[in-house]
């Protein structure tokens, strides 16, 4: 099997090759399913663990504070043992909670997560789903989530998980047009809305550099829309948790919390490396026009690197505003978006459109 | 024309205010070393408690097994819930005076709120608050401490 840590598609077409050989076309396609299935179900178990973590540490080192300490060096194996005590935790239930709806909220929002990364381009080769309409995929099916939220919060017959959960609604209605408009504002200039095609359009430098300040005013608003897309603080109101104790997750217990936990992770994770793909160049080394030896020193660290070091960067940024910036009322989270992102990425777009018109972009 | 003013006066403004409070935490996460954070049972060896800190009441003696006690109980009586007993005795001094002393001063620190009155009404600045806090016993009366070292007396000239 040929294996080169730049170039996937060797490695996966030699497996396809080798499946094609032994079996039909129908399970050929059912046993790839399942193995990409697998993956992802690791990737997300890995994920999940290491951005607990991260997100503790990062917390307690900017509140001047040590984290997690304990279990293990520097308390590495704390989340482990946190997700030891989430799986063996009895899973309750309301007794006047809508039992069909509170049992398959959670699947709902994870399922929503995994259709998500299905199309997240990892490296080169290294992409489950290359679909032609990538970005409107991503966008569609990671709104599927809200409905999640929405059932958790209805079928738990708890005030406060309603409320939590109507918050969260109207935030992600909302936010989702900010995020669709700042990645438009890219694919006006990449011309495409694939996923692999806006990572080769940027060979020549990454968009945030060669739009100008368009795509960097495109690249904030994104990444404000995105922290609010995700229920994060400074967003964080759905599950706001001096006032609505857990938001919609608060009759949650056991597995069905972690997947709650998870999905958070996971769709933080996804919005990084939806963000790092279209606006920093995705598994893209960074080049610079046609300088042809320092593109090619780029090109020597691997294009896993590349992205992994580019999702790690957009994920300690939401971190960063995570513990920096106080809770918005849900006031001000509405006008902030009706107000103030969502103008100011029309007029954006428009700009972009007269530059990309124009041709001034590189 | 004001109003389109404001509204942009307003985005700077709050981008501005944002970025302050993105520098100070970014601060503190590039300045790990300005953790306040002390790993308590790791750092005994080292640990320092703090000047106010008030773990138990001490009677002072010097290098001669001395203190300055002169069992007035002042401090009796200033406690609030009978955590001092001063058990006084006579004693003849050099110029033979019949003259009292301590005999035992008893702290009972399972008592003790330490409300730091008893230091405030000694005349003679004759106990301090100890900064040791790690009173676990498995025994109560083991709380009950007699303050005077054995066979110590009155420093010289304190009256």
């Amino acid at each position: 099997m040929e294996f080169s840590i730049y170039d996937f598609s060797t490695l996966t077409n030699s497996i396809h090759e080798g499946l094609s050989n032994s079996f039909s076309p129908t399970w050929v396609m059912i046993i790839e399913m399942s193995l990409v299935g697998l993956a992802f179900l690791g990737l997300f178990a890995v994920l999940g663990v290491t951005l607990v973590y991260a997100e503790r540490k990062v917390s307690a080192v900017i509140q001047q504070r040590m984290g997690p300490m304990r279990v293990g060096k520097w308390g590495l194996l704390q989340t482990i043992a946190d997700v030891i005590k989430l799986v063996l935790k009895e899973p309750l239930m309301n007794r006047q909670a809508d039992k069909l709806l509170f049992g398959i909220a959670p699947f709902i929002i994870i399922i929503a997560s995994f259709l998500a990364v299905a199309a997240v381009p990892f490296a080169k080769g290294l992409h489950a789903l290359d679909f032609d309409i990538g970005i409107l995929y991503v966008s569609a099916v990671s709104s599927i989530g809200v409905i999640g939220i929405l059932l958790a919060g209805w079928s738990s017959n708890n005030k406060y998980s309603l409320i939590g959960a109507m918050r969260s609604g109207a935030q992600i209605v909302s936010y989702e047009l900010s995020v669709g408009l700042s990645l438009l504002t890219i694919v006006v200039l990449s011309g495409s809305l694939q996923f692999s095609e806006i990572i080769e359009s940027q060979a020549n430098g990454w968009w945030i550099f060669k739009g100008h300040i368009p795509a960097f005013i495109a690249f904030v608003v994104f990444l404000i829309a995105g922290t609010a897309e995700t229920n994060r603080g400074p967003f964080d109101l759905a599950e706001a948790e001096s006032e609505l104790t857990a938001g919609f997750h608060t009759e949650y217990s056991g597995i069905k919390f972690a997947f709650f936990f998870l999905a958070e992770f996971a769709n933080m994770f996804i919005i990084c490396a939806i963000g790092a793909t279209v606006f920093l160049g995705g598994w893209m080394p960074l080049h610079i026009g046609d300088l042809a030896g320092f593109n090619a020193i780029m090109d020597f660290i691997p294009p896993i690197v590349w992205f992994g070091m580019k999702v790690t960067f957009l994920i300690f940024l939401m971190m960063w505003f995570r513990w920096t910036f106080p809770r918005l009322r849900i006031d001000q989270l509405l006008k902030l978006e009706w107000k103030y992102l969502l103008p100011i990425n029309l007029v954006n777009i428009l700009l972009m459109a007269f530059i990309g018109l124009m041709g001034w972009h590189f | 024309m004001m109003s389109i003013i404001k509204y942009f006066k307003d985005i700077y403004l709050g981008v501005k205010s944002l970025l302050t409070g993105m520098r100070v935490t970014g601060h503190y996460f590039t300045h790990p070393k300005e953790i306040i954070t002390q790993q308590y049972p790791e750092n005994r060896d080292v640990l320092e408690m703090f000047d106010r800190f008030r773990g138990e009441v001490v009677l002072l003696h010097d290098e001669n097994n001395e203190h300055r006690c002169t069992g007035c109980s002042a401090c009796e009586v200033a406690c609030p819930n009978g955590t001092i007993e001063i058990l006084s005795k006579w004693e003849i001094n050099e110029e033979g005076k019949r003259k009292k002393a301590i005999d035992q001063f008893v702290y009972h620190l399972q008592m003790c709120t330490f409300c730091n009155l008893c230091i405030k009404s000694c005349p003679t600045d004759a106990i301090v608050m100890g900064k040791d806090f790690e009173h676990a016993v498995f025994d109560r009366s083991e709380l009950t401490k007699i303050l005077n070292k054995p066979g110590s007396k009155l420093m010289p000239g304190i009256k």
